[in-house]
């Protein structure tokens, strides 16, 4: 055992009496046992009553008087506006969709990284979506092949409106890892 | 020059700095006594004295002049939001100087039979709060303010332009003090490096002197008393945490991509990483039968890894390098140790598993969000 271990005992005595402010004789009034009680009770209800106040506030808060909700539904035009294996990035900015047409046909990729929620970048040369916040990438299809997302990017319900025009329902989602995109409405066959 | 700087951005690859800087620990914080005699015939414990900071901070600054030439390296140092890094690299250096010098001494002390810096006698006489005190509070209050004004005219924070959902910044870099989260989070799904290794990291912070409950080399400053102690805490708070900070920090560049400290950050730079998830590389790639239908059955080699690290290894060790340790700590403590430093042991494996294996996750089951 290290000798400096012995020495650590410490004893402290007191230098000067305890403080003698609460003597009753030198506070000069006497509270009595029944209004202590009484004051006790007001000062619990007060603070009841104002933390009860806060918590409304904060429960108030939860339900805005305006919600903001965009549109899901949009009209993305017709097929033949978009080039065949080129990620359009038309609708990113305002709807937070890529719209992709291959040779078969068109679908609607949700531009939320599936790992955190980060909007990737498209990539023309690499072609992948890059994802700048923990380098997830994802193939033109919406697939995962690098970084830590562990899932395909969803992709939207995509359907032909009577005049030929495109219509995007952001709504209904198709994932991948649960064998939705084998859903005739997650495809737009052209 | 151009040498010295790609020699730089080579060795600062991850798996690189990170093999050297966790090779280098045990030398310079020894966990065992093998280590710690090592120590002391190599005279590395002479950092810890007067010298020793000056050397450390010279070749501190030196790197950090001499970076400040190179146009890349400049470009990120100064950058508002890292000069405090930077700064801090320099405190981190000092405060952990300044323990360790401390305990070093201490040691000496005891060996001495004399008794330590911090041997207390209660003093006779009486410090008032007013003056004494606040006088001195109210002194720092002011400088502090001071140099916190000075700094936030001289370099103003940078405002970029309104939150775009549909625009992330590249790359997008958490704060300074986040860096660790956001690098472990390269490597894991977000609920376990966001959620459950903090929590690990502060229950297990709580859990130390419930843990830790040796006497020996309590209450003041010592190393030698300590050594495994000292040792875990010191390689969780600097590899772990701040390595990663600087790693964040420093290394990382456009589209979260490793790069050197004096490369240029190509946004466009090709770099092809096709990770893939254990069940593929064991179903696929190895016995090339295709993934099986069962999600059981498809992660069952994870499963099986997971259950070897958290059921078996703890009681191996148990039984054999750690016995000493099962015997002092009693079974739940030991459980609770184990398991902590098992889980924390894990996060350096997964990097070099991705480094080294393109290795995604050992068990993957995104139907069920769970991936690990």
């Amino acid at each position: 055992m290290p000798k400096a271990k012995d020495k650590k005992t410490v004893t402290i005595t007191p230098s000067s009496p305890p403080p003698a402010a609460l003597n009753k004789a030198e506070s000069g009034e006497e509270v009595s046992r029944r209004s202590f009680f009484s004051w006790l009770s007001i000062g619990w209800v007060a603070f009841i009553a104002a933390t009860g106040g806060y918590f409304t506030m904060m429960l108030r808060f939860f339900f805005p008087n305006v919600l903001f909700e965009p549109v899901q539904t949009f009209r993305a035009g017709f097929p033949d506006d978009y080039t065949k294996g080129q990620v359009d990035l038309r609708w990113k900015e305002k709807f937070g969709v890529w719209m992709i047409r291959n040779d078969e046909g068109l679908y609607a990729l949700s531009t939320v990284c599936t790992h955190l929620g980060c909007t990737p970048n498209w990539q023309p040369t690499a072609k992948k979506f890059k994802c700048p916040c923990h380098g997830s990438g994802f193939r033109m299809t919406g697939i995962h092949f690098e970084g830590p997302a562990p899932r395909p990017l969803e992709r939207f319900k995509i359907t032909l409106a009577d005049d030929g025009e495109i219509i995007v329902d952001k709504n209904q989602k198709y994932q991948q890892e649960k064998g939705q995109w084998t859903d005739p409405e997650a495809f737009l066959k052209v | 020059m151009e040498d010295f700087k790609s020699l730089i951005n080579y060795i600062s690859n991850p798996t690189i700095l990170v093999t050297a800087v966790i090779i280098i620990f045990p030398f310079v914080f020894p966990p065992t006594n093998w280590f710690y005699k090592i120590n002391k015939r190599l005279n590395i414990d002479k950092l810890w004295t007067g010298k020793g900071l000056l050397l450390m901070t010279f070749v501190t600054v030196a790197f950090f002049i001499f970076g400040l030439t190179d146009y890349n390296f400049r470009s990120i140092v100064l950058k508002p939001d890292n000069v405090p890094i930077s700064g801090l690299i320099l405190l981190l250096i000092f405060f952990t100087w300044l323990s360790m010098s401390q305990a070093y001494k201490n040691d000496q002390l005891v060996d001495q039979g004399e008794s330590v810096d911090e041997y207390y006698e209660a003093p006779n006489d009486k410090v008032l709060v007013w003056p004494d005190l606040v006088y001195v509070e109210l002194i720092s209050l002011i400088l502090f303010s001071a140099f916190m004004l000075i700094w936030s005219i001289g370099l103003p924070a940078p405002l970029e332009q309104p939150a775009n959902p549909a625009e992330s910044p590249n790359p997008a870099k958490a704060p300074w003090y986040f860096l660790g989260l956001q690098e472990m989070l390269v490597y894991f799904d977000p609920w376990y490096a966001g959620v459950v290794l903090p929590t690990f990291i502060i229950i297990g912070l709580m859990a130390i002197p419930y843990i830790d409950r040796d006497p020996n080399g309590s209450g003041y400053y010592s190393y030698k008393d300590r050594k495994l102690s000292m040792s875990l805490y010191l390689f969780g708070w600097l590899i772990l945490w701040n390595v990663l900070i600087v790693i964040g920090t420093f290394l990382r560049g456009p589209n979260w991509g490793f790069f050197g400290p004096f490369e240029y950050w190509d946004s466009h730079r090709l770099e092809a990483l096709t990770n893939i998830n254990l069940s593929e590389l064991i179903f696929v790639k190895w016995l090339e039968i295709g993934l099986p239908q069962s999600i059981l059955l498809r992660e069952a080699p994870g499963l099986l890894i997971m259950f070897i690290l958290v059921a078996v290894l703890p009681v191996l060790l148990a039984k054999t390098a750690l016995k000493k340790y099962y015997n002092d700590l009693g079974a739940s403590r030991y459980s609770i140790f184990i398991v902590l430093t098992i889980f924390g042991a894990l996060l350096p494996v997964k990097m070099y598993l991705r480094w080294l294996f393109n290795l995604k996750y050992l068990i993957s089951i995104p139907e069920y969000f769970f991936n690990f």
